[in-house]
């Protein structure tokens, strides 16, 4: 079977983008990724994003972002997976060089936000959601987790501070990213103080609305050495996969499984030939911090119940066993929806050259998890150092 | 915020927002909302079931920053309601104070006004549930 490296990754820092458009943002990450592979021309280009027809008046993104980015008259689409649009198009373009129909890949994770007004926003993420039996009941995606988020503090027996820890990571870890939207550490109490959003989530259990587009380049590893592309800059995709859950919260078997999650995680882990204790780096989707917790659990990381207990116990710092969101996360680096997974694996690939900010030491392999819907749309990447 | 596109995407789920109508399937499971094939046993054979409306609060939160169109009505509790017959529903509360509403909390369906569109736009009603009256 053919494999697949990454071989040049771009972003623009993530906030509030006032000036730049979403074709402006998808364009500078794409370029900066092609530069820093050293192509000027790619097979196809898979995009990654949400919900740019509500919010931006824009569909037929692959004809879009081609066209603007100068790539020519090749085939281009977009991924749509809800917040997992990005990690979802980052594996579509693996899928795509590692069948043997396309050589050179470009995927591109872009979301635009803040064009909209604030409520409109919401409803725009909700429709992540079902459409007829939650958002008809005036559900947003806030206080779907945070249905969850009180199911398991009150089935564990943890606090809104125990939660609260995940975001002070974040946080702590987005200071020292130039990209993140939210340069600056936080203190428990900053967390506790924040104003509910939907009880028991308050403001900073969550992650921002905001711009950002990143982009990876993909290719094999034979073609990678005819591009004379250096292999310090290759990271293997070295195991993926990815699974659903039903839409519905409601119709879940058990609200606090992540179960599309740990189908996904199972076989990406299975593919790369490792273990959870062999992962040196965890980007997992943190967009409130409950989802952070869940996620460790899925990932096999921490046992059921226990996930908020690591970072109790400080082992989800840079410098501990299961160091998470090394840049900042969803929370601090900021999510723009469709783009998140993009910006992971970008940030994957950081670690993975030694090139990232807040460097984890010697990092050889890592994961990736992007999570669309209230864990409805899961993937999971693996990726490891040449 | 836009008004709906045809009326007829409210009312084809009169039967389920009205009266709480789901599915049974022909090994006994029951489901809500309904739907063709069963979620549990994949059975595609499927007839009405029609929930007694009665449940417990699973877990409930406050929603302060609604989506739009939802503004007028805020705060306002949601909560997951799991129903006797096994079901869990999404639903808002109403008639209810929210310092009251807690785990466990036995309600009962009630039919209410969910949201109304503009002047001259339609209002949609559902089942919310309330503490059931004693």
């Amino acid at each position: 079977m053919r494999k697949a490296v990454i071989i040049g990754a771009g972003m623009t820092p993530v906030g509030e983008h006032w000036k730049l458009s979403l074709r402006d943002l998808a364009v500078e990450a794409l370029l900066k990724a092609m530069e820093d592979a050293g192509v000027d021309k790619v097979d196809s280009l898979y995009v990654g994003n949400m919900v740019s027809g509500p919010f931006v008046e824009q569909e037929n993104l692959g004809a879009l972002i081609a066209d603007w980015a100068g790539l020519g008259n090749i085939p281009a689409v977009k991924i749509e997976a809800a917040c997992a649009s990005g990690g979802a198009a980052v594996q579509e373009g693996v899928k795509a060089v590692l069948s043997g129909l396309e050589d050179v890949v470009a995927v591109v994770g872009v979301e635009k936000m803040t064009d909209a007004w604030p409520s409109d926003a919401t409803r725009y993420l909700a429709y992540a959601a079902d459409a007829e039996w939650e958002l008809f009941h005036g559900a947003s995606f806030v206080a779907l987790n945070a249905l969850i988020m009180r199911h398991y503090m009150k089935t564990y027996g943890y606090t809104e501070e125990d939660l609260a820890l995940f975001a002070v990571n974040a946080h702590a870890n987005g200071a020292k990213n130039p990209y993140a939207m939210f340069k600056r550490p936080i203190k428990v109490e900053t967390v506790l103080k924040s104003p509910y959003i939907a009880d028991p989530l308050k403001l900073f259990d969550a992650s921002p609305v905001c711009d950002g587009a990143a982009a990876v380049i993909i290719t094999t590893p034979e073609k990678a050495e005819e591009l004379g592309v250096p292999k310090e800059k290759w990271v293997e995709v070295a195991g993926m996969a990815r699974a659903i859950d039903t839409i519905n919260l409601a119709n879940r078997e058990d609200l606090l499984t992540l179960k599309a999650a740990k189908i996904a995680a199972e076989k990406a882990y299975k593919m790369a030939g490792v273990e959870p204790k062999d992962i040196d780096f965890f980007e997992v989707h943190d967009a409130f911090t409950v989802m952070a917790a869940l996620s460790l659990e899925a990932l096999g990381v921490a046992k059921k119940g226990e996930g908020a207990k690591l970072a109790r116990e400080g082992q989800i710092a840079i410098d501990a066993d299961y160091p998470i969101q090394t840049m900042g996360g969803l929370k601090a680096r900021g999510h723009p929806v469709g783009a998140t997974g993009v910006y992971q694996t970008v940030e994957a690939v950081l670690q993975l050259r030694g090139e990232a900010p807040n460097q984890v030491p010697d990092a050889e392999v890592g994961l990736t998890q992007n999570i669309g819907g209230t864990g409805s749309n899961i993937t999971v990447s693996i990726f490891r150092r040449v | 915020m836009a008004r709906p596109m045809q009326v007829s995407r409210y009312w084809r789920h009169f039967r389920e927002k009205y009266r709480l109508i789901g599915g049974k399937c022909e090994n006994g499971h029951v489901f809500f909302p309904y739907r063709q094939v069963c979620p549990v046993c994949g059975s595609k054979n499927v007839e009405e079931y029609e929930f007694s409306g009665k449940g417990k609060v699973l877990t409930w939160t406050i929603v302060r920053n609604p989506p739009s169109g939802f503004e007028y009505y805020k705060p306002y509790p949601l909560a997951l309601v799991q129903l006797e017959e096994g079901p869990v529903v999404l639903a808002q509360l109403t008639d209810v104070d929210p310092e009251e509403i807690h785990e466990g909390m036995e309600v009962e369906v009630v039919t209410r006004k969910v949201r109304e569109f503009e002047e001259d736009g339609i209002i949609l009603y559902g089942y919310k549930f309330r503490p059931v009256l004693r």
